[in-house]
């Protein structure tokens, strides 16, 4: 689409109008401001999307009776589903360690990422209202959206934990590294969040494809299976999977949860190339996405 | 009250099709239109067009036979006595100028809606029906003008005439397809009912509609006793979900919320209508307030009586453009005399 090159405020300003407006000290609205000053003014409106965040995590089970109950018996109830498919009903022998627990920490994860992808991507559109009433950097309804979506996954690391703790796992200092890993994996889905935020506003049909391309994602990025066991021989493919970012990020959690799966014989092997991936994944999503986002600044709120 | 509710998207929707379709009946010719205010106005008062502009949009309008108004005795001549007339403060400092404002939709459409009588009627370019286009809705038209402090500026017109189109995009919330907008300050619209969520506490929205005005968390604080006391609200109800208000419970606290700030530039939409009477009177004597502290206000209301009673210059749009600017009883008059009038 042709609106997709990002517009300078000067449009069509008549040198009349400019010179009148810089006499009284108006300035011109819509446009972008430079990158330096965005980030200021998206930081100084931090406290809006903190707020933002917060209310709507409350406010989407405020209606149920259980009201924020559902926020850990959702997981719950998701564990339970997959539990059962996967280790009942398509259940096979060559399954790692733990099962319930490897697939717990490989669901809960990877919810973390979908919701932050479709939701996001739906932040603009979806708030609409606000972005045509209120003055503030749109950036901030992605990243209230990932903030939501941590606040969530807060939840359900705990039910994370209990399972695990159930399964027979202790807790040991390693379960502290799940917060450096999904600190990074919450910047790459920031990242992702904003590009498809941005690209939904040029074409609303991308939220028709959002489901695939998640439902791809889960059967690609090792939910319910060890990639380096299944696809050991497939050369380039079997690389390309485990080069996957969600299949860095998974791995970390749960080598960080999942004592018997540590080491490359058990299953998952971390290296400080695992860590450097995970770091590169996240910060150039996030700097790329952020930058993509901020340059269409002007033109959100016209489709 | 359209800019209130959550989803102003629904008034759009109704500008779309009274612009883009146009068959409404006895559209179809070009309306006498009173004057060009842009193009006769003195330089004071409005930014002119660049003539070497590429644009020539506004040039139909300029002159374009002024017979009915000429028959109710507002011709072009008694335009400029009309200006001069308008009852304001000192008019020295503009707030915001516009010029040139265009603005568009892209609407994607499929057959007949997107085809249409236009197509056939002007002969343009024949449309598979089955296909989906992208059509461009033309809400704006080219609209200039400059509004000064003190100013409170009624807009008037039909439904779908772009009035709410016209205050978010001088409100810069819509971008222009064209032309451009200077103001003083970010312009706010009293449309801060987009951020709350009726699940939440009034409580909480308070706090929530004053961090998206673009308050700190200690002015919030700070404000939250007399938003709550201009709004009226029994306590209790603070504490219950904005689902559980009526209407004109909801209303009040948004307008409450938005009036909290003290802007330099405000627009309402709509917004005098809700409430009983006694928080309209309120809200009235919050606006001229408002008015007084030096900014500009901008009302778009289909209820004369409350334009009359707060403005002091009046806007008449048609159609994605500018028909009439000046005082409000000429204005008011002739839009009541037209047979656009109010309905």
């Amino acid at each position: 689409m042709t609106s997709i090159l990002p517009i300078r405020p000067e449009t069509g300003a008549s040198q009349r109008a400019a010179a009148r407006a810089a006499q009284y000290g108006l300035v011109q609205l819509g446009g972008r401001p430079p990158l330096g000053a965005y980030l200021k003014e998206l930081w100084s409106r931090r406290h809006l999307t903190w707020e933002f965040a917060k209310s709507r995590f409350r406010a989407q089970n405020e209606a149920n009776r259980l009201g924020m109950g559902w926020v850990i018996l959702n997981p719950l109830i998701q564990a339970a589903v997959y539990g059962l498919v996967f280790s009942v009903i398509m259940s096979n022998d060559s399954r790692p360690d733990n099962y319930p627990a490897f697939l717990v920490v490989g669901v809960f994860t990877f919810t973390f990422f979908s919701g932050c992808f479709s939701d996001g991507a739906k932040s603009l559109i979806s708030n609409r209202g606000m972005v045509r009433a209120l003055h503030f950097p749109r950036a901030v309804l992605p990243l209230a959206t990932v903030i939501q979506k941590a606040l969530e996954l807060c939840a359900m690391v705990l039910v994370m934990m209990v399972i695990v703790m159930l399964t027979g796992e202790a807790p040991d200092i390693d379960w502290l590294m799940i917060v450096p890993a999904y600190a990074l994996m919450a910047l790459f889905c920031a990242g992702v969040a904003f590009l498809a935020a941005r690209l939904t506003v040029h074409m609303r049909d991308i939220t028709q494809l959002i489901p695939f391309v998640t439902r791809l994602f889960f059967y690609l990025s090792g939910i319910f299976y060890i990639i380096g066991d299944r696809f050991q021989d497939e050369g380039i493919l079997g690389t390309l999977l485990e080069l996957n970012p969600l299949n860095v990020y998974i791995s970390l959690i749960r080598y960080a949860m999942l004592d018997g799966l540590r080491g490359a014989e058990n299953g998952i092997e971390i290296t400080a190339a695992t860590w450097a991936l995970a770091g590169g994944y996240g910060v150039v999503l996030f700097v790329v996405g952020f930058i993509f986002f901020w340059r269409a600044e002007g033109l959100y709120g016209r489709d | 009250m359209t800019e209130q509710t959550p989803f102003p998207r629904g008034s759009v929707a109704t500008g779309y099709n009274g612009e883009g379709v146009e068959n409404a009946p006895g559209q179809d010719a070009p309306k006498p239109t009173l004057a060009d205010p842009v193009g006769s106005a003195p330089a004071a008062w409005a930014t002119e067009p660049e003539p070497e502009q590429p644009e020539p949009a506004p040039a139909p309008v300029k002159k374009a036979p002024a017979k009915k108004a000429a028959k109710k005795g507002v011709g072009p001549s008694g335009l400029k006595k009309i200006k001069t007339r308008v009852p304001a403060g000192p008019r020295e400092r503009p707030t915001v100028i516009v010029d040139n404002l265009h603005i568009t939709y892209k609407v994607w459409a499929t057959g007949k809606a997107a085809s249409g009588r236009n197509s056939e009627k002007k002969g343009l370019l024949a449309r598979t029906p089955a296909l989906r286009r992208a059509r461009e809705v033309h809400a704006v038209r080219g609209i200039s003008f400059t509004a000064y402090e003190g100013d409170a500026i009624g807009v008037v017109g039909t439904n779908g005439s772009g009035k709410s189109t016209l205050l978010q995009g001088v409100a810069g919330l819509v971008p222009p397809a064209r032309g451009s907008i200077f103001s003083l300050g970010n312009p706010t619209l009293l449309g801060v009912g987009a951020a709350l969520m009726n699940e939440l506490s009034g409580e909480r929205n308070v706090i929530l509609g004053g961090l998206a005005l673009g308050l700190s968390m200690e002015e919030v604080r700070a404000k939250y006793d007399s938003i709550v006391e201009f709004s009226g609200l029994e306590p209790e109800f603070l504490d219950l979900p904005m689902r559980t208000y009526s209407q004109g419970m909801a209303a009040r606290l948004r307008f409450s919320i938005a009036a909290s700030v003290s802007h330099q530039v405000l627009m309402i939409d709509e917004a005098l209508s809700v409430g009983d009477r006694q928080f309209q009177q309120r809200s009235e004597a919050r606006i001229r307030e408002l008015r007084e502290s030096a900014g500009t206000v901008f009302l778009v209301s289909h209820a004369l009586p409350a334009i009359t009673k707060t403005c002091n210059r009046v806007l008449w749009i048609h159609k994605g453009k500018l028909i009439m600017d000046g005082g409000v009883d000429e204005v008011i008059q002739a839009y009541t005399d037209s047979e656009n009038g109010p309905e």
